[in-house]
């Protein structure tokens, strides 16, 4: 079985320097339009630039043959539990494209960019909507420079109201592992709290640890188990009882549009990651964005600048008690300008219906996959399912090898080993965006894969066998690090 | 027409699609799957407005985009961070395809070959441009990867304090204090003359080359400076202006930082970008983010992965070098198949072309009587203009005839005003603007 048809080709191993030959060029530059001018001295310039010499169509054809080397959203089904792979409207990108959009200067006057920031202000409008917050910051590039932001906000509104010592973040143990980081760039220690047998935070176990040096608590609704939290209400109550606040990470918000505000249940600052819910493309990492919605005690805090209408036009402001500036200019305008066309084109309604359809196929895959897998815990899931390969890891095949498998039968692998408290785990998540076919096609390669767990474990824990390159040596990646292409290797 | 009102182009499933799934979970209807949820807080109303049809979307979008006409036509002196420079068609058209556009992160290394192959060459190319041994996969922007350099710093000579060069982007030196002061580290600032006698235990000294007004700086004697005082050179420079001057890593640079903006990215009203990060390879366990090797797989053939991962958030948690992990991967890529087509002569012509028409408009501006440079120095392709009025006034008279001028710097220098010239300036462009100017000096 072939999954991406470049693959009969083998790769091209020569790097862009090997391919170079002096004196080719990609692309010619009008001349010098103005009298030369005295160049500096010479101990200023530089007298070699090692760049690759390329014509235009070795690199088009460099990078188009690289390109058939990937899975994407475009052309497989990208399963990955907690990112959110659903499908990238092509219109969000042609709008963003626009050279009234994508050619705007960062510093053009405000007068002359009020179409971009009238955008901003209505897209903090929609979020803090769907946030049940009171304001919203758009300046945050990425979910975890939310989670800094947020956890920024949290230490800035303690120190004001004279506790200091209020520096431990509470983080359950299933949670992604840029909370942790978050909470440590943020300055605070970081506790770590369990769950329960039912997938639940342990209620006894939070009691006992707030005390007075607690900050906050940094949840993620759903959880990464895709499960509700069912006393979420009790748990904001317990934190705030103690003085912190609560975090929410919004990287799993794709379960909640118009089912549950987080400002509602209780939540104090959150961020929502672009780049997962709202459908901006991932592009192999990058960019995100990842905006903190806050509640009006914490809007004051939010990472500027923010938008404004001050009734005459809209304007740049910073907050009043603002934690500062987090990029150099106002955040990812581009993937801005991307999610506000998502939540146009569906509406209210429409958003809705995305959680509706995303958890329903969550579930769905669980019931039919139930049987063949362990389930950690046997309950209805949001908009991702959590499985244990710990029977298949019984009869020799680890939940990495039936991930690798995957890929020859053309799905892009589960998320693996997270969340950490679940052994073996394949986290799937399939969005509201793949049909009932490409579920029921997935099913029935799971449900394979398991049979061949059972009757012929090698052709699993040797897979990939189909791909354009087998498994790699990471090990080698690590102990001997070649980064970079160097002369005369 | 009849429709259903939450048709989405964007989702398969049919009513009967649903019912179907419904049945096989056991449950009745959708909303029975939302009963962990506390009934009080279910289904809260939206005052997101109705769906809109493709055509409609691009129409209000297009509208949208009308209103910023002013900024978008016209010649542009405005840099100061972001940089109005040529795209070649190549780069948009790799950075469409879906392969690119729409994967994940290549965590996954057996199908994201392109991806990971795409990033060796990213960090092959920033360590050619500054002279640099090692780079990761990118951050962010220019003003974050600054300042995960200076917390760099801090982890690699176990001190905390930070230094920065007073001419640093005011924008980056926020941002660089709001990273810092997380840390419990404050920057404090150093002039050209001062920074001869770094305060103690200082982790390093932040220098932007070319500065914020435009001009190289001693970086020879900066970092004597840095290394006298057993602190680190940190330098944010420009991809740019690597095309011509001499890179800051031949000068023993710790650790050299840009935006990687003017390397084939729009400017989309300030992002997204990509900061570029490199280092001397002594400190690659310390650095942030992700990074791409060369390694083979279990047929000895080459390919590459994600490695030295053990730095990072997912495995590290509290202890990682960074909370980063989503950064800017696919505008790497843009910047890559940049630096690509433009290659060794290209670039180098991008830097000559700026750094001639520059100074051909700074040396006809003040030649403008109350005009005037009050910066010495070699400067790359912006200068600092002294105005005989408020840059303010000038700038709204420019911006009426369709010329975008300069950044107003009057907070710092008198009626200062930061010109940009790019290759994108014709010397029509540049003579219209010195025309304006004289008229506007009288």
């Amino acid at each position: 079985m072939k999954s991406v048809d470049s693959m009969t080709d083998a790769p091209d191993q020569k790097l862009l320097m090997e391919h170079s030959v002096p004196g080719r060029r990609g692309v010619r530059l009008p001349p010098l339009d103005v009298p030369e001018q005295p160049l500096p001295e010479s101990s200023l310039l530089r007298d070699n630039l090692p760049l690759p010499e390329l014509s235009q169509p070795e690199v088009v054809r460099y990078f188009t043959r690289l390109s058939q080397l990937n899975y994407s959203v475009d052309t497989h089904f990208y399963p990955l539990g907690s990112c959110t792979m659903k499908y990238n409207p092509k219109v969000n990108d042609q709008v963003a494209s626009l050279p009234g959009m994508a050619s705007i200067h960062p510093l053009a006057p405000e007068e002359s960019s009020q179409g971009a920031l009238k955008l901003m202000h209505r897209l903090q409008d929609y979020l803090s909507d769907i946030s049940g917050m009171a304001a919203t910051s758009l300046a945050t590039m990425a979910g975890a420079q939310g989670e800094l932001s947020g956890v920024l906000m949290i230490r800035a509104y303690h120190l004001e109201r004279g506790q200091p010592q209020r520096r431990t973040m509470l983080i359950p143990d299933s949670a992604h592992g840029t909370n942790p980081a978050s909470a440590a760039m943020g300055g605070f220690q970081v506790t770590s709290i369990p769950s329960d047998s039912h997938g639940n935070m342990d209620l006894t176990a939070l009691k006992e640890v707030v005390n007075d040096d607690l900050a906050g608590i940094m949840l993620t609704v759903p959880s990464t188990l895709g499960l509700f939290e069912n006393d979420i209400v009790e748990i904001c109550d317990v934190v705030h009882r103690a003085g912190g606040l609560v975090y929410g990470d919004g990287a799993n918000m794709n379960a909640l549009l118009g089912q549950a505000k987080l400002g509602e249940l209780g939540f104090d600052v959150m961020h929502i990651n672009l780049h997962k819910t709202f459908s901006t493309p991932h592009g192999g990492g990058g960019p995100g964005s990842g905006p903190v919605c806050a509640g009006e005690w914490l809007a004051p805090y939010l990472p500027g600048p923010i938008v404004e209408d001050n009734g005459q036009e809209y304007q740049l402001t910073m907050p009043a008690k603002s934690i500062g500036k987090v990029s150099a200019f106002h955040g990812n305008f581009g993937v801005l300008v991307r999610a506000y066309a998502y939540i146009r084109a569906l509406g209210g309604e429409g958003l809705r219906q995305v959680s509706e359809d995303a958890v329903l196929n969550a579930n769905y895959l669980m019931a039919k996959l139930k049987d063949a897998y362990d389930l950690s815990y046997d309950r209805l899931c949001m908009h991702e399912v959590v499985l244990s390969a710990s029977r298949q890891k019984k009869q020799g095949v680890r939940g990495l090898d039936i991930a690798k498998r995957l890929l020859d039968y053309g799905f892009h692998a589960p998320t693996m080993y997270f969340p950490l408290i679940v052994d073996e785990a394949l986290m799937i998540e399939p969005t509201e965006a793949e049909s009932k076919e490409t579920l029921d096609a997935f099913i029935e390669a799971m449900l394979s894969i398991a049979n061949e767990v059972a009757e012929d474990p090698d052709i699993v824990s040797h897979a990939p066998h189909t791909t354009p390159v087998s498994r790699l040596d990471e090990v080698r990646a690590a102990r001997q690090p070649d980064l970079r292409w160097q002369p005369g290797r | 027409m009849a429709e259903s009102p939450t048709f989405s182009p964007y989702t398969p499933n049919t009513p009967a699609d649903r019912e179907e799934m419904l049945r096989a979970i056991g449950v009745s209807s959708i909303q029975d799957l939302f009963g962990d949820i506390p009934q009080t807080f279910r289904t809260p109303s939206l005052s997101i407005p109705p769906p809109l049809s493709e055509m409609e979307l691009q129409r209000e979008l297009e509208a949208l985009a009308a209103e910023n006409h002013r900024a978008v036509q016209g010649p542009c002196f405005l840099g100061a961070g972001a940089y109005r420079q040529f795209i070649p068609a190549v780069v948009q058209a790799i950075a469409s395809r879906g392969e690119f556009l729409t994967s994940y992160t290549p965590y996954q290394p057996e199908v994201s070959q392109g991806t990971l192959k795409a990033i060796y060459e990213f960090q092959t190319m920033t360590c050619q441009l500054f002279d640099m041994e090692v780079a990761n996969a990118g951050m962010y922007d220019g003003a974050t990867s600054l300042a995960e350099g200076a917390l760099m710093a801090c982890r690699v000579t176990r001190r905390y304090k930070v230094a920065y060069l007073d001419t640093l982007s005011p924008s980056y030196l926020q941002v660089l204090t709001t990273y810092t002061a997380a840390q419990d580290v404050q920057p404090y600032p150093v002039s050209a003359d001062s920074a001869a006698t770094l305060e103690p235990d200082t982790a390093c000294l932040v220098v932007q080359h070319p500065n914020f007004f435009g001009y190289l700086e001693d970086l020879a004697d900066l970092e004597q400076a840095a290394r006298r005082a057993g602190a680190l050179l940190v330098v944010s420079t420009d991809p740019i202006a690597a095309g011509m001057i001499r890179p800051p890593g031949s000068y023993g640079a710790d650790i050299v930082t840009a935006e990687g903006q003017p390397l084939g990215i729009p400017m989309s009203f300030g992002g997204p970008y990509v900061g570029l990060f490199t280092c001397k390879s002594e400190y690659l366990r310390q650095l942030p983010g992700r990074i791409a090797g060369r390694t083979v797989d279990s047929q000895g053939q080459p390919a590459y992965v994600l490695t030295l991962q053990t730095r990072e958030q997912h495995i590290r948690r509290e202890r990682a070098t960074s909370n980063i992990c989503t950064a800017e991967a696919l505008i790497g890529l843009m910047a890559t198949v940049y630096l690509a087509t433009l290659g060794k002569e290209g670039l180098r012509e991008v830097a000559e072309l700026c750094y001639h028409k520059a100074h051909y408009a700074a040396s006809i501006i003040q030649d403008i009587p109350g005009y005037s440079l009050p910066l010495n120095g070699t400067f790359f392709r912006e200068f600092v203009v002294q105005c005989p009025r408020p840059p303010a006034e000038i700038n709204a008279t420019l911006l009426k005839q369709g010329i975008l001028g300069g950044l107003d710097v009057s907070d710092m220098i008198p009626n200062g005003v930061l010109l940009c010239v790019t290759e994108m300036n014709t010397r029509d462009d540049i003579d219209a603007l010195a025309a304006a100017l004289r008229e506007l000096g009288r």
